[in-house]
């Protein structure tokens, strides 16, 4: 069974249909990208399933879980973590807590984020082992993207290329089962680009699923297991890079149609 | 002169704790409320009637007051809070006219336009904190001072804790602290509540130390009176907050002061709040001392530094 997949998935806003009745499935342990001209719908998909927003019809399941109705926070609980296409980074807060918001819930025991209202009046001294969890967990995971050094830096400070870094540090943070990228290396250079590639293969051996919406081709043909391929909403193909490459409806969908 | 300086010391003290609770909504938050004086009119209110009608004392009512106000906080909260910037501060000025209304309207509980005019006098410990001797006038200081030292500490622990951190996530992109699985709603109704709850307590000693109370004390006016202390300080610190509310009710006691109240018009202190507030946003836009940015990180290392030792 697939660890993610939509049954007929639709998102309409007014008159314009930009998702329509996409099925999709995620598997375990893969690479999956998700291309299409601009205006696919691809990023619609994206926040669809990921909760931020809502669909017309369908549905989205998540490990045999019908998630299709819960708000945002809920499901990253669940385990599916998200970047964003125009970067989100908390911009005023460190790179430290940055990362550190990612770990809010993760290392705290559920009655603590229950109450988290109530317990700075109660007393902080059982929230300070998971407090302790939060400062460590953190910083393994800047070590792993090599953010320690920066890690007092405000976030807006940091080049394009290490914001980008800290956007998929902060979602995997959150120890996700399965992380969704949208269009990870918009604005980078070839060398940025040639690194992204290698974490995502990083990201993958950790066990994480991975799901990217990328328009930047070299990377897509060389690390996707599958390519799924929406253009005006709809799912046209989907497959190996090889199958994807050779399909007629996709270079039709990218450079047009031949008159003859 | 000396009787003045405790008038002022005893409005600044009640209006620096509607402002710690303004503060927290819309420094650290980055909720744009309006209604303050709302809840300070139902913090007020609340006090005035429990205290005629069930003969119950002061201090009692006062905790009443606020409870009753954070209610109001999460009846307003729930709905309100899933808008976001203008269309926040549009309904919650819509809040603030409906309280004011209701206890204009609400002749039989409320006394209607002439207000409660007999609210009966506080004790403390036996002593009588009324509003006329001048004996008292200190011990109201000193309480209501206390009071706002005691919100200031509750609110900067809160700041400090995890709780302040997410705040801070929600304040900075509220989508981005969401998909990190914060429950925002929670957290935004959660400040809401505990700010309306300090305007109530707020209310409750104005009601206890006037004596009478009328609705149009608790206009649109008062919450951008409020609203002026916060920004006047420094959005999101607390400490200046204290400093603006300082500042703002000295400014309109002023001509009280000096002794030309009765020569120049009551509406010079609205021209004033305007004045004050055009010239902080070009000049001084971050307020006279401006955010504090907390390092959670390091405070989190040296809580756990300290609990290894």
């Amino acid at each position: 069974m697939p660890l993610l997949y939509t049954q007929d998935l639709r998102r309409e806003f007014g008159g314009v249909i930009a998702v329509s009745d996409v099925d999709i499935e995620i598997y375990k342990n893969s690479i999956t990208a998700l291309i299409g001209p601009n205006g696919a719908g691809k990023t619609t998909l994206f926040n669809t399933i990921t909760g931020l927003d809502f669909s017309t019809s369908g549905r989205v399941f998540f490990k045999g879980e019908d998630i299709t109705e819960l708000p945002a926070y809920k499901i990253t609980r669940l385990g599916i973590a998200r970047t964003f296409q125009n970067i989100r980074l908390f911009k005023e807060m460190t790179v430290f807590e940055n990362v550190m918001i990612g770990r809010h819930f993760r290392d705290t025991h559920p009655k603590i984020v229950k109450n988290d209202l109530l317990n700075f009046v109660i007393g902080k001294v059982y929230i300070k082992k998971n407090e302790k969890n939060i400062y460590d967990n953190s910083i393994k995971w800047l070590d792993f993207f090599d953010l320690l050094n920066v890690r007092d830096e405000y976030a807006k400070n940091l080049p394009y290329g290490k914001q980008r870094e800290l956007e998929i540090a902060r979602a995997l943070a959150t120890e996700p089962d399965i992380l969704f990228l949208d269009e990870p290396a918009a604005g980078m250079n070839a060398s940025e680009t040639d690194r992204l590639m290698k974490t995502i293969k990083r990201i993958r051996d950790l066990g994480i699923t991975v799901v990217l919406i990328e328009h930047d081709m070299k990377l897509v043909m060389n690390i996707s297991d599958k390519i799924i391929v929406l253009n005006y909403g709809k799912k046209i193909a989907e497959g190996t890079p090889e199958q994807v490459r050779n399909n007629k409806d996709v270079i039709e969908a990218y450079l047009g149609k031949t008159n003859d | 002169m000396e009787n003045f300086i405790f008038v002022i010391l005893i409005y600044t003290g009640i209006y620096a704790i509607a402002a710690l609770g303004l503060n927290l909504v819309v420094g650290y938050t980055g909720l744009l409320s309006l209604c303050q004086a709302g809840f300070i009119a139902i913090g007020a209110y609340t006090t005035a009637i429990i205290m005629n009608a069930f003969n119950t004392g002061f201090w009692e009512s006062m905790l009443l007051s606020g409870l009753v106000a954070a209610l109001f906080g999460f009846i307003i909260g729930m709905p309100t809070l899933r808008l976001r910037g203008d269309y926040l501060a549009i309904a919650t000025l819509g809040f603030g006219e409906i309280v004011q209304n209701v206890i204009m309207n609400w002749d039989s509980v409320t006394n209607g336009p002439m207000g409660i005019h007999s609210i009966p006098e506080p004790k403390l410990f036996g002593m009588a904190l009324s509003a006329s001797s001048d004996q008292a006038k200190p011990l109201w200081v000193l309480t209501i001072w206390i009071i706002a030292a005691l919100s200031y500490y509750l609110i900067r622990r809160l700041i400090r804790s995890r709780v302040g951190r997410a705040l801070e996530a929600i304040r900075e992109d509220e989508i981005a602290a969401s998909s990190m699985g914060i429950n925002t709603a929670k957290y935004k109704v959660g400040v809401f509540i505990a700010g309306a709850s300090l305007g109530g307590i707020a209310g409750s000693l104005y009601a206890g130390y006037s004596q009478a109370i009328a609705p149009l004390t608790f206009n649109f006016m008062m919450s951008i009176m409020i609203l002026c202390m916060v920004v006047l300080g420094g959005l999101g610190n607390s400490f200046a907050t204290v400093i603006g509310a300082i500042i703002i009710t000295i400014a309109s006691e002023l001509p009280r002061l000096i002794g030309i109240s009765h020569r120049i018009p009551p509406q010079l202190n609205q021209v004033l709040f305007g004045c004050i507030l055009v010239f902080m946003m070009i000049y001084r836009p971050q307020g006279i001392i401006g955010r504090i940015k907390l390092n959670y990180a390091k405070i989190l290392k040296e809580e756990i530094l300290h609990t290894e030792k």
